[in-house]
């Protein structure tokens, strides 16, 4: 009757056939990683070749720099959105940090009154700037201890924070735009729309924020321990908070990055407008989402990467442009957009489910498996 | 009864008169456990006994009401896991509290990760080897994520990780519960790889199988209170089960002389606890 008298004959029968299966699993999954970001680099293709082939202009350097530039803006907000489902939660109120952090930027340019000390204010550009920006990651602060601390669910809490900042955007300017953002060369406030306007090698300022942001935040993803704890959180939030991973802190960092993503966009914006309205930057949060989930993220958490983000936002800019280019209605370009959406997370979710019997069939044929050529092993 | 004293060496990690309540319900009542380097102590009890609140107690994750925790000689106050971990005492939980999404140094390193100035993933991995080949684990590669990886082989993760921060004191919760034969083969092989590094294992169990075969010490618990302690190599199961259900007189011993009252030669184990048949 001992079931331990019969444990090694058993682990020695299994032993040595399953060995190929075994070590061949590791790489299976790395094909699976590889075609889940792919596959949104095939729909990326298909949308160039179709477009391409629809319109002459298409591919026209102008256009593709126009096209980068309208996607630049929703990747960096993508970017900021990927931290926030990275750890299990979404961030509804970034688009309306995009419009807080613009007219911020705008009253600043406008001069700041303060009015206890009856002085006119008018800070330098990159005061206003920092301000801005500070602005935004306040936003997100809020949104992460509200989140964190208070335990309110995230989708409520960026919900209440979008009527919020919003809300507060409309108070400063009254409802009209800021339109006069030259500055003043005898105030020294000049040079805010020139900056954003610059294009250095050619390549519009939001390219270049697009191709910072991306790269400062791959960094922090994949070489830092604060991006190892993010994907941990996301995966397992009690595991990691039994490692010593400060979830707490982890939490709140997440909407903090995004809001600050989400101010730098309300900057570019404003440049892009020569405006700062109060309105800017509704439902961008929408397209930031939909960028991030057609990138292979999951909204459970722990799973996306900058890149397949970055192939996203791609996804969605080429696409829309493209259907104006070639004249679509506004109507139909909604339908498509959404249609596309859906088959990409519907397609993500079929590839999940083929990989996750795949890796029990490989956990089931390793289970009793070899023992260890480590060196071999070893890439 | 045949009580065992406690032990001739001296304990590493020793308890007294520990008690813990939650409300009104006593979870614990003056429990005394002591366990030495190089040893293995089974727990064992029935549901509600209380060995999952003295894991817990012991891994910090709840205070003790009264009673004393010494360890190497100290005594000391758990006030929270990272401070069980900063004493030495590692705890492997029941769900094993890995992430899926991870690979095997990802979760081994987990929160306590070699970043000098970013994460050193040669040096991480580098240790990784060696952690699991001193555990002689067989796990392909450590760049593989925790949701391919088997059972035995999450178990056996789950105890490397907990030996990372060198710890002298390893608590086991029901480490073979979920596992199958072979699986639970290896990680028993594991436990006694443990106690010959000189470590003091805790070892939690429903299985008396399990128990007997990598044990040195049986502590029993029973309704929160000590009930019983026995030299795992001598005493025979019945002992351990009249401990567990706190008679001799009990619905396990009452059945199987039923059983054998119908004269079959061949007595089927009974009850919750499974019997080895003489």
């Amino acid at each position: 009757m001992s079931l331990l008298s019969q444990s090694p004959e058993t682990r020695n029968e299994q032993a040595k056939p399953k060995s190929p299966v075994a070590t061949a699993a590791p790489r299976k999954i790395n094909l699976n990683a590889m075609m889940v970001e792919g596959r949104a680099l095939i729909a990326l293709l298909l949308i160039v070749i179709v477009f391409a082939s629809l319109s002459p202009h298409y591919l026209s350097p102008d256009n593709l720099i126009i096209m980068t530039r309208h996607v630049a803006m929703n990747a960096i907000l993508a970017i900021g959105m990927l931290m926030v489902i990275l750890n299990g939660g979404i961030d509804l109120s970034v688009g309306s940090t995009v419009g807080l952090s613009g007219v911020v930027a705008g009253m600043l340019l406008d001069g700041l009154q303060i009015s206890s000390l009856n002085v006119l204010a008018y800070p330098s550009v990159w005061v206003v700037i920092l301000i801005s920006l500070a602005v935004g990651t306040l936003v997100g602060y809020v949104n992460g201890v509200l989140v964190s601390r208070l335990n309110v669910a995230p989708f409520v809490a960026t919900l209440g924070m979008l009527y919020i900042a919003r809300g507060i955007a409309l108070l400063i300017t009254n409802g009209t735009p800021f339109s006069n953002l030259r500055g003043d060369e005898a105030l020294g406030n000049t040079g805010f729309l020139a900056f954003l306007k610059a294009a250095p090698l050619g390549l519009p300022m939001p390219v270049w924020a697009m191709i910072g942001f991306a790269a400062a935040f791959a960094i922090l993803l994949n070489k830092a321990p604060f991006g190892r704890w993010l994907y941990a959180t996301g995966g397992n939030e009690r595991a990691a908070e039994l490692s010593g991973v400060p979830i707490k802190r982890v939490q709140t960092r997440v909407y903090v990055l995004s809001g600050l993503c989400a101010a730098a966009v309300g900057l570019l914006l404003t440049g892009d407008l020569s405006s700062a309205t109060p309105r800017a930057g509704e439902f961008f949060e929408l397209n930031a989402i939909a960028a991030v989930v057609i990138g292979g993220a999951a909204l459970s958490g722990g799973r996306g990467t900058i890149r397949g983000t970055l192939i996203g936002a791609f996804v969605i800019g080429f696409l829309v442009d493209g259907l104006v280019l070639i004249g679509v209605s506004q109507f139909w370009q909604q339908i498509i957009k959404g249609a596309v959406i859906i088959v990409a997370v519907a397609l993500d979710q079929m590839q999940q489910r083929l990989q996750q019997r795949r890796a029990a069939k490989a956990a089931l044929a390793s289970s009793s498996g070899p023992d260890p050529a480590p060196a071999a092993a070893q890439p | 009864m045949d009580t065992a004293t406690a032990p001739a060496r001296t304990a590493l990690l020793s308890l007294r008169g520990v008690n813990k309540s939650f409300g009104a319900v006593n979870a614990l009542t003056d429990i005394d456990l002591d366990v030495s380097a190089g040893e293995v102590v089974a727990i064992v009890g029935d549901n509600g006994a209380g060995k999952s609140t003295l894991v817990k107690v012991l891994a910090g994750v709840h205070q003790a009401n009264s009673g004393s925790i010494s360890f190497d000689g100290s005594e000391v106050q758990i006030a929270d896991p990272s401070a069980a971990i900063g004493l030495g005492i590692a705890t492997v939980f029941q769900d094993l509290a890995l992430c899926e999404n991870l690979n095997v140094v990802e979760n081994l390193f987990l929160g306590q990760e070699l970043a000098p100035m970013r994460l050193d993933e040669v040096g991480m991995e580098v240790k990784s080897w060696e952690l699991l080949r001193q555990l002689s684990a067989k796990i392909p590669t450590v760049r593989i994520p925790i949701a391919s990886l088997s059972g035995g082989q999450r178990q056996t993760v789950a105890i490397a990780r907990s030996l990372l921060g060198d710890p002298r004191v390893i608590i086991l919760d029901e480490p073979t519960a979920a596992l199958g034969v072979a699986q639970t083969a290896e990680v028993l092989d594991l436990i006694e790889r443990l106690r010959q590094r000189g470590l003091g294992v805790v070892m939690i169990s429903h299985n008396m199988e399990d128990v007997r075969a990598v044990a040195d010490r049986i502590v029993v618990l029973r309704l929160g209170r000590n009930n019983g302690e026995f030299d795992a190599h001598t005493v025979s199961s019945e002992n351990v089960v009249a401990a567990i259900t706190g008679a001799t007189d009990n619905v396990v011993t009452r059945r199987r002389d039923r059983l054998q009252d119908r004269a079959t030669a061949d007595s089927e184990p009974a009850g919750p606890v499974k019997e080895e048949t003489r």
